[in-house]
């Protein structure tokens, strides 16, 4: 009974980190339905980026803080400048860009940080468990993953909900020549939803650079798991992509409690069930 | 002095011609009828007034000064609102969040959310629904109500009775004749011409991307009018 409580807890904790992973590709999903196949990269590049920030700063918080502003305007100008012009009936433009952009960075990152993995120093919050029975314990860091990546899904699905940016996001999405007629610019509110994106990539490398070690060539698995939370949750909710990560976690650390060579692919099993009973996800946006 | 005039527009999609040098004119606080078979291009010259398609900067004046060719969002904010074919409202947005949008540029005026639920006073109950779930009606005064929104000078409205039963197009163009006595000038597309003529003070046919008859409303017979439509 224990076991099964503490495989449960650990999955929905691990399930956080891979609801941060996704949320980004989320909003850009349910914006502009664009399929960021780099986003497994810049969180990664986010990682390094938080790396070299905290060996500079010495604390990978003040690193998270400044990443963050650089990480919006990262987003911002990468949408404006080269994004926006891969968007249109085609998707494949911008597929061919973004797998383009995810080898430069890989590219880019072995060169800079060589192909060694590193971690981020979190001042030993990484190893801080709380004890909470015989044999069960959680880990301080997961606990901090999981509620910053609770605390961004709400946040996000309120700004889309409730703010007049994110009746933009959506008036955009719906009809972007009528928004154009309201007298929206459509490339400014993209890249707005790619810098937001942004902003949750830089609490995804960070956080998840501080958990374990991350290397240049990291980002196309990330990619998947942030790609099967957000199919499964169902395109265009945030909660279903909480949701989405945690059911991943769940079943990843039940395989993997089963035979610890299945943790990975009972987590793609799941994902490939779900598509098949549920194609357009879990909470698929329904207003 | 004209609110709104054309000289000589050409419009296309891609390579293909669709207007052939219209020449139109409307005159501030007017509502003028713009009729013609389907295909005669009514649809594309409303669009390219607003912006959608492009044109040469002189080709289009509005209140004195050139503005082919600028960008949609331009335009709105010069205070040129269209009702769009297909209403095109937002679906997963609330009546009043399409409404809100409508709002996006604060041009100065009497338009808000409350006169709009004063001009429609059904839509008031109906704010919080998506406008999907709406009557087509009820999407059509949403659609009005979103340009009105805008404050606009002029208010282009293409189709608004498409679809709907003649009660709820009476009331709709009751509306309309209110708004444009309160300032707002007006362009309407209408398939169905006893109600263009009735509603409009100036009208103009449309054929095969030409303007073949233009006039005072009144002083027009239904004759040559259906001459100019049908080509006959
Ligand atoms: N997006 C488009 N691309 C190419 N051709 C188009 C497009 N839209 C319209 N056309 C063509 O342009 C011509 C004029 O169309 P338009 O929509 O302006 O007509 P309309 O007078 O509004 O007709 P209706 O009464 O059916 O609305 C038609 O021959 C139409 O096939
Ligand atoms: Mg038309």
């Amino acid at each position: 009974m224990l076991s099964f409580l503490d495989t449960l807890v650990q999955g929905v904790l691990l399930g956080g980190l891979y609801a941060l992973f996704a949320l980004g590709q989320s909003l850009l999903f349910g914006v502009m339905r664009l399929t960021n196949t780099a986003h497994g990269d810049f969180i990664i590049l986010s990682a390094f980026v938080a790396w070299s920030l905290a060996v500079v700063t010495g604390s990978p918080w003040l690193a998270l803080i400044v990443l963050l502003p650089l990480a919006f305007a990262g987003g911002y100008l990468l949408q404006r400048l080269v994004l926006n012009g891969t968007i249109g009936k085609d998707p494949m433009r911008s597929l061919v860009v973004t797998f383009g952009l995810a080898i430069v960075i890989q590219n880019v990152l072995q060169q800079i940080y060589t192909a060694d993995p590193r971690s981020i120093d979190s001042g030993g919050l990484n190893t801080a468990t709380f004890q909470l029975a015989e044999g069960f314990s959680i880990g301080a860091l997961p606990l901090l993953i999981f509620a910053a990546a609770l605390a961004l899904t709400v946040g996000l699905q309120l700004l889309f909900d409730r703010t007049d940016l994110g009746r933009a996001f959506r008036a955009v999405s719906d009809d972007r020549e009528a928004a154009e007629l309201m007298g929206l610019d459509h490339r400014h509110v993209y890249a707005l939803a790619t810098g937001i994106a942004f902003l949750v990539v830089a609490f995804a490398g960070t956080l998840h650079g501080m958990k374990t070690t991350v290397s240049a060539t990291d980002g196309p698995s990330l990619l998947l798991y942030a790609f099967e939370a957000v199919i499964i949750g169902g395109m265009g909710s945030f909660y279903g992509t909480l949701v989405g990560g945690m059911l991943l976690g769940v079943t990843q650390d039940i395989g993997f409690r089963i035979d610890p060579g299945w943790g990975i692919w009972t987590g793609h099993v799941v994902f490939l069930g779900a598509l098949l009973l549920r194609p357009s996800g879990l909470f698929p946006r329904t207003r | 002095m004209d609110l709104l005039s054309t000289r000589k527009l050409d419009a296309y999609y891609g390579d293909s011609q669709v207007l052939f040098g219209v020449d139109f004119e409307i005159e501030r606080g007017e509502i003028a009828a713009l009729v013609g078979a389907n295909g005669a291009g009514k649809s594309t010259l409303l669009k390219t007034v607003c912006g959608l398609l492009r044109a040469p900067r002189e080709a289009v004046r509005f209140a004195g000064e050139p503005i082919g060719g600028l960008a949609p969002g331009r335009i709105v904010r010069r205070g040129i609102a269209l009702v769009p074919e297909g209403r095109r409202l937002f679906p997963s947005l609330s009546a009043e969040e399409n409404l809100m949008m409508g709002g996006y540029v604060k041009r100065a005026g009497p338009w808000k959310l409350d006169s709009v639920y004063r001009l429609f006073p059904r839509l008031q109950q109906r704010r919080a629904h998506p406008a999907a779930s709406l009557s087509g009606g009820e999407q059509q005064m949403v659609a009005i109500g979103r340009a009105l929104m805008s404050n606009p000078q002029l208010l282009i409205c293409d189709e608004l009775s498409l679809g709907l039963a003649p009660v709820v197009v009476k009331e709709i163009y009751q509306a309309l004749e209110q708004v444009c006595r309160d300032g707002v000038t007006a362009v309407i597309v209408e398939q169905d011409v006893a109600v263009a003529q009735r509603v409009s003070r100036r009208l103009y046919c449309m054929q095969e991307g030409r303007i073949t008859l233009h006039g005072l409303s009144s002083e027009l017979t239904r004759e040559r009018i259906s001459r100019a439509y049908f080509g006959v």
